[in-house]
């Protein structure tokens, strides 16, 4: 299952990071070894063994359904990038 | 004041033999003196700590004063804490004010503590030697030319070199306990979910856990009263009463005994003693384990077969888990936003490109990989099912014995530079640390001697970690049993650099 360098460009488009010819050659040759080593996992038999998604296995817990936070909206686009009429502004994304 | 702990300093603050005015001059004098050369500090502002300490003399004086109230706390720049910078050691964050309070500023702040600064990290947590921050690496105070180890590398740098009486860090794979073995000093990572993790920024959450880092045993008692505690905002905080985290090492003042851990059953997994521990480390471990006996214990060996994967495991689920939190950095609500792009998407992968180092961009790539249609079940469930046989080892352990010890860390610290090359090797210097992640369980490394590298000439003898595994909830044991070692022994209280200490 060896990662190829179209691989690298393809999962550097799904992680939205812009990487140039070049970056995806030295970032697909440091992976290489990073694969080399995560490919150890396959030298254990886990069948039948049930995956483990946290460090505890409890049940998650569940809160009333009432409003608790509080309107912060101006505090928090403050710090915004670009904000007009209490709304984050981006790139048009409809024609 | 400079090798004052906790407890004592609060006893001399509530006798006014020392105000908190005076302590938080102190501690700032020597940030200013010595925080650039070893960079352990990412952002300070002497005018709030001092506002901060001043209220703190006010309660002082009232007789209304709490655990903390007027010492000077350093917080890893994880935490976000409202009206200060708090990057995360990325340029993603570099101009990012944290508009609230994470749970464990606003815990320091109910106990009266003093905000000494926000120090240095890896970039998001991800590295083991604070080479990764966008900022700078932290240098090692024992020896500048070394790593101080990381993620929470400034910390560890800060309480090392005196410049404050204790720190906050974050540990997901050894990111408290490897630093805090580099540099000499005290850290501790508990039971997953004992500490809440709201506001603290996410790197991989099946994993995180905040905790101290201190002088002393007794002092990271002492933080974790204030750390420690249940809070609704945490999906993951666990519903527990208070406890008292000194409570053992007190009982035992009124034991003592010239054996106080009299039949304490200490066990020593085989794989920790095996070929990979430096020889100068090996000696100081075992020197450590003579200790131990003379103390009391009884020494059972044990066995965790499957932690030699838990390298590669980790370095599936926890850039699984960082592809998916790191993806709220995009430059439309806060932090960096590329300066120039042509569209939506163009947006997002121009600021991504630039807000992100090169060690977080690999590991995006990475758990973005693991997680894509084809490989999940081959990496990311595989991953899964080995972590489930990796926790099992350590619950068959501890049918055997009460606590584990071994080393925290292969070697003593590495030089700036020698492994940043080659992730790999990097990723190899946590292996003694990650499976106590993967279980969840508490962890921490306190000093146990030092070592002088077998094949280096003319550097200097370098710390050495003893790392202490117990079992869940189980960290007032732990802390006991790292303070009646410390009480027979003082690689606790060494510092570096006579010169440094007397500035």
């Amino acid at each position: 299952m060896a990662l190829t360098l179209d691989d690298v460009t393809r999962i550097a488009h799904l992680a939205r990071i812009d990487v140039s010819a070049a970056e995806a050659a030295e970032v697909h040759s440091r992976m290489g070894g990073i694969f080399t080593l995560i490919e150890q996992m396959r030298a254990v038999d886990t069948n039948g063994v049930e995956p483990m998604s946290h460090a505890q296995d409890l049940d998650l817990r569940t809160r009333d359904d009432i409003v608790t936070a509080t309107d912060e909206h101006t505090s928090y686009q403050s710090i915004a990038p670009q904000v007009e009429a209490d709304l984050y502004l981006v790139p048009k994304v409809i024609e | 004041m400079l090798n004052a702990t906790l407890k004592e300093l609060a006893a001399d603050l509530a006798d006014r033999r020392v105000s908190s005015v005076e302590l938080t001059k102190f501690f700032l004098a020597r940030i200013d003196a010595l925080g650039k050369t070893l960079n352990a500090f990412i952002t300070v502002d002497p005018e709030r700590s001092l506002q901060a300490a001043r209220n703190a003399d006010v309660m002082l004086a009232k007789g209304s004063a709490g655990p903390m109230t007027g010492i000077p706390i350093a917080h890893k720049d994880i935490f976000c804490t409202k009206g200060w910078l708090t990057t995360c050691g990325s340029r993603m964050l570099g101009n990012f004010v944290a508009p609230y309070d994470a749970h464990v500023i606003e815990q320091f702040e109910q106990a009266g503590a003093v905000i000494a600064g926000k120090t240095n990290m890896d970039e998001f947590a991800m590295g083991s030697s604070n080479e990764t921050s966008f900022f700078g690496c932290v240098r090692n105070p024992w020896h500048l030319d070394a790593v101080p180890g990381g993620s929470s590398g400034g910390s560890a740098a800060a309480v090392a070199a005196r410049l404050v009486p204790a720190a906050t860090g974050t540990d997901t794979g050894g990111s408290i306990r490897q630093p805090a073995a580099f540099s000499g000093v005290c850290g501790l990572k508990p039971t997953y979910g004992v500490v809440s993790r709201y506001g603290m920024i996410a790197f991989a959450s099946s994993l995180d856990q905040a905790g101290p880092f201190g002088k002393t045993a007794e002092d990271l008692a002492l933080m974790m009263n204030v750390m420690a505690g249940f809070d609704e905002r945490d999906s993951t905080s666990l519903q527990r009463d208070r406890e008292d985290y000194a409570r053992e090492i007190n009982a035992n003042v009124a034991a003592g005994g010239a054996r106080p851990l009299e039949g304490l059953r200490i066990g020593l997994p085989a794989e920790f003693f095996a070929e990979g521990v430096a020889p100068e480390v090996g000696r100081a471990i075992d020197a450590a384990v003579r200790e131990f006996k003379r103390l009391g214990c009884n020494m059972v060996d044990v066995s965790l077969p499957n932690m030699k994967l838990s390298v590669p495991v980790y370095y599936v689920l926890a850039p699984a888990e960082a592809s998916s939190n790191l993806s709220r950095f995009d430059g439309v609500r806060y932090g960096h936003r590329a300066p120039e792009y042509t569209d939506l998407n163009d947006m997002y992968k121009k600021t991504r490109a630039q807000g992100f180092g090169a060690e977080v961009k690999r590991r995006i790539l990475i758990g973005t990989y693991v997680l894509s249609h084809g490989y999940y079940d081959a990496y990311y469930i595989k991953a899964q099912k080995l972590r489930r046989l990796i926790a099992g080892d350590f619950s068959d352990a501890f049918k055997r014995c009460d606590v584990m010890i071994g080393p925290t860390t292969p070697t003593t610290a590495f030089d700036i530079g020698e492994k940043a090359g080659d992730p790999v090797q990097m990723y190899l210097s946590d292996i003694y640390t990650i499976a106590v992640n993967l279980a969840g369980l508490p962890g921490m490394s306190i000093p146990c001697g030092f070592a002088e590298k077998s094949d280096v000439r003319n550097q200097p003898a370098l710390p050495v970690g003893l790392q202490i595994i117990g079992n869940y909830f189980d960290e007032a044991r732990m802390l006991n049993v790292a303070h009646q070692y410390q009480r027979a022994t003082d690689w606790h209280m060494r510092m570096p650099g006579k010169d440094k200490a007397e500035l």
